[in-house]
């Protein structure tokens, strides 16, 4: 039936707010991967072992299965057991926790490589083990990964387009609602690509100055 | 746990784990050749080749796969290109893993130290010998366990099929899902074939890696 993308511009609000949406998903998500990160990566090495074997093994699971499977377990676990999260909320919860296991990995790293003396300094100056890793060894841990922890947002901003499949409005459902009533799929695919390669492009940028920044101030 | 439930199911899961392994394994078949081919077209003397690489590699990678295999799917009958979903699945897939795996290539062929090349080229051999005969033998040892690296993170992503309707696992995960309402135990039930089929490919690699290794 050939091309037509003069289909296109008649949807650019509505997929310019799927867009929006899918930023604000990927914002929310990634800053609950942040720390959730942070939080998994401390629970797996210190953690009393009641805590420590939980995390682990949910990090197992995660790391081992798709991203799709998890938003389903997600979604309809949480429906199960009597929490009717809105679709927005539990695609969250689901990015957000699925790079949390990545980001840990990443983070356990790290402070493993923390220099001892660090730890045994802050000890000596009197902090107790709690003080230490929140205001010495955490610090120090968290800024050498922001690199790689920056490529899992990139990860996490193409993977978001996952959450339309439980029903999420972003980018990918709003292509796939102007593509219901125009039956161009083509070019709405394309023009959510293209979207989605743009807020790409930018995200790298940002990342490369802010690599370019933290080797500067070492 | 409903283990009845699951004793009840399980056969299709296997079944649909088996779907899985194939579309694993034609994924990671055609993503190796697209990757080889973009290797060599990343690393070529034309800059248009070169041109053409990194074109494929940013807007693949810089894309979502899902988009990606939407687009194939629902949009290629629109430009003449007419594939059942398993077909469409394997080939977006497989062109995705693909630019993956190109910049894997290229990253091994390039960290063969410079002097090999250096070395061969003065002893006579052309650049297309000096390559086949000294430095992709010694780039292959290096690319295995990155390679392994995408090859899992494949497995994983033939997942993104299920959307368009492929009975493979996490489709029958989602199918059961609906109507079972029982997602803890579907969860598990897929995600531990995932998980068996990722160990035993990963075990393939390490020993591949091991072989490969010189002592």
């Amino acid at each position: 039936m050939g091309l037509d993308f003069s289909v296109v511009p008649g949807y650019l609000g509505v997929l310019a707010m799927g867009a929006g949406w899918t930023m604000a998903i990927t914002i929310c998500a990634g800053v609950l991967s942040f720390f959730g990160g942070i939080v998994f990566a401390v629970i797996a090495l210190y953690g009393h072992w009641s805590v420590r074997l939980p995390v682990r093994a949910f990090a197992f699971l995660f790391m081992g299965t798709p991203l799709l499977l998890q938003l389903f377990l997600i979604y309809f676990g949480l429906i199960q057991i009597g929490i009717d999260l809105p679709a927005f909320v539990a695609g969250v919860i689901g990015l957000g926790l699925h790079f949390a296991v990545y980001n840990s990995e990443l983070i356990q790293a790290s402070i493993l490589a923390v220099d001892k003396g660090q730890y045994e300094g802050a000890r000596t100056l009197g902090l107790s083990r709690g003080q230490t890793l929140r205001r010495v060894v955490i610090p120090q841990a968290v800024r050498a990964v922001i690199p790689p922890m920056g490529n899992n947002m990139i990860a996490l901003l193409k993977d978001s387009a996952l959450v339309s499949v439980i029903g999420v409005m972003e980018l990918t459902l709003a292509a796939q609602q102007a593509i219901s009533r125009t039956y161009r799929p083509f070019e709405f695919y394309l023009a959510a690509a293209f979207c989605y390669y743009v807020v790409n492009l930018a995200l790298e940028a940002g990342l490369r100055h802010l690599e370019r920044r933290i080797a500067a101030s070492r | 746990m409903d283990t009845e439930l699951i004793l009840r199911v399980y056969p299709f899961f296997l079944e649909a784990a088996w779907v899985t392994i194939q579309l694993s394994v034609l994924t990671a078949l055609l993503g190796l050749a697209c990757g080889a081919l973009g290797a060599a077209a990343r690393l070529s003397r034309l800059a248009a080749f070169r041109f053409v690489g990194a074109v494929y590699v940013s807007i693949i990678r810089g894309t979502p796969a899902l988009i990606q295999v939407f687009i194939l799917y629902f949009g290629g009958p629109q430009i003449g290109i007419q594939l059942d979903s398993f077909a469409a699945g394997t080939i977006a897939l497989g062109v995705n893993i693909g630019a993956y795996m190109t910049e894997t290539i290229r990253g091994a062929i390039l960290s063969v130290d410079k002097g090999q090349t250096e070395a061969a080229r003065t002893l006579g051999l052309s650049r297309w010998k000096t390559m086949r005969k000294v430095v992709l033998p010694q780039a292959a040892r290096l690319m295995i366990r990155p390679l392994g690296v995408n090859i899992n993170a494949l497995i994983k992503g033939t997942a993104l099929v299920a959307p368009i309707s492929v009975v493979e696992l996490t489709y029958t995960a989602q199918r059961f899902i609906g109507s079972t309402y029982k997602p803890f135990e579907m969860f598990l039930l897929s995600g531990l074939l995932y998980m068996a089929i990722i160990y035993v490919v990963g075990q393939g690699v390490h020993w591949l890696d091991r072989r490969a290794r010189i002592t």
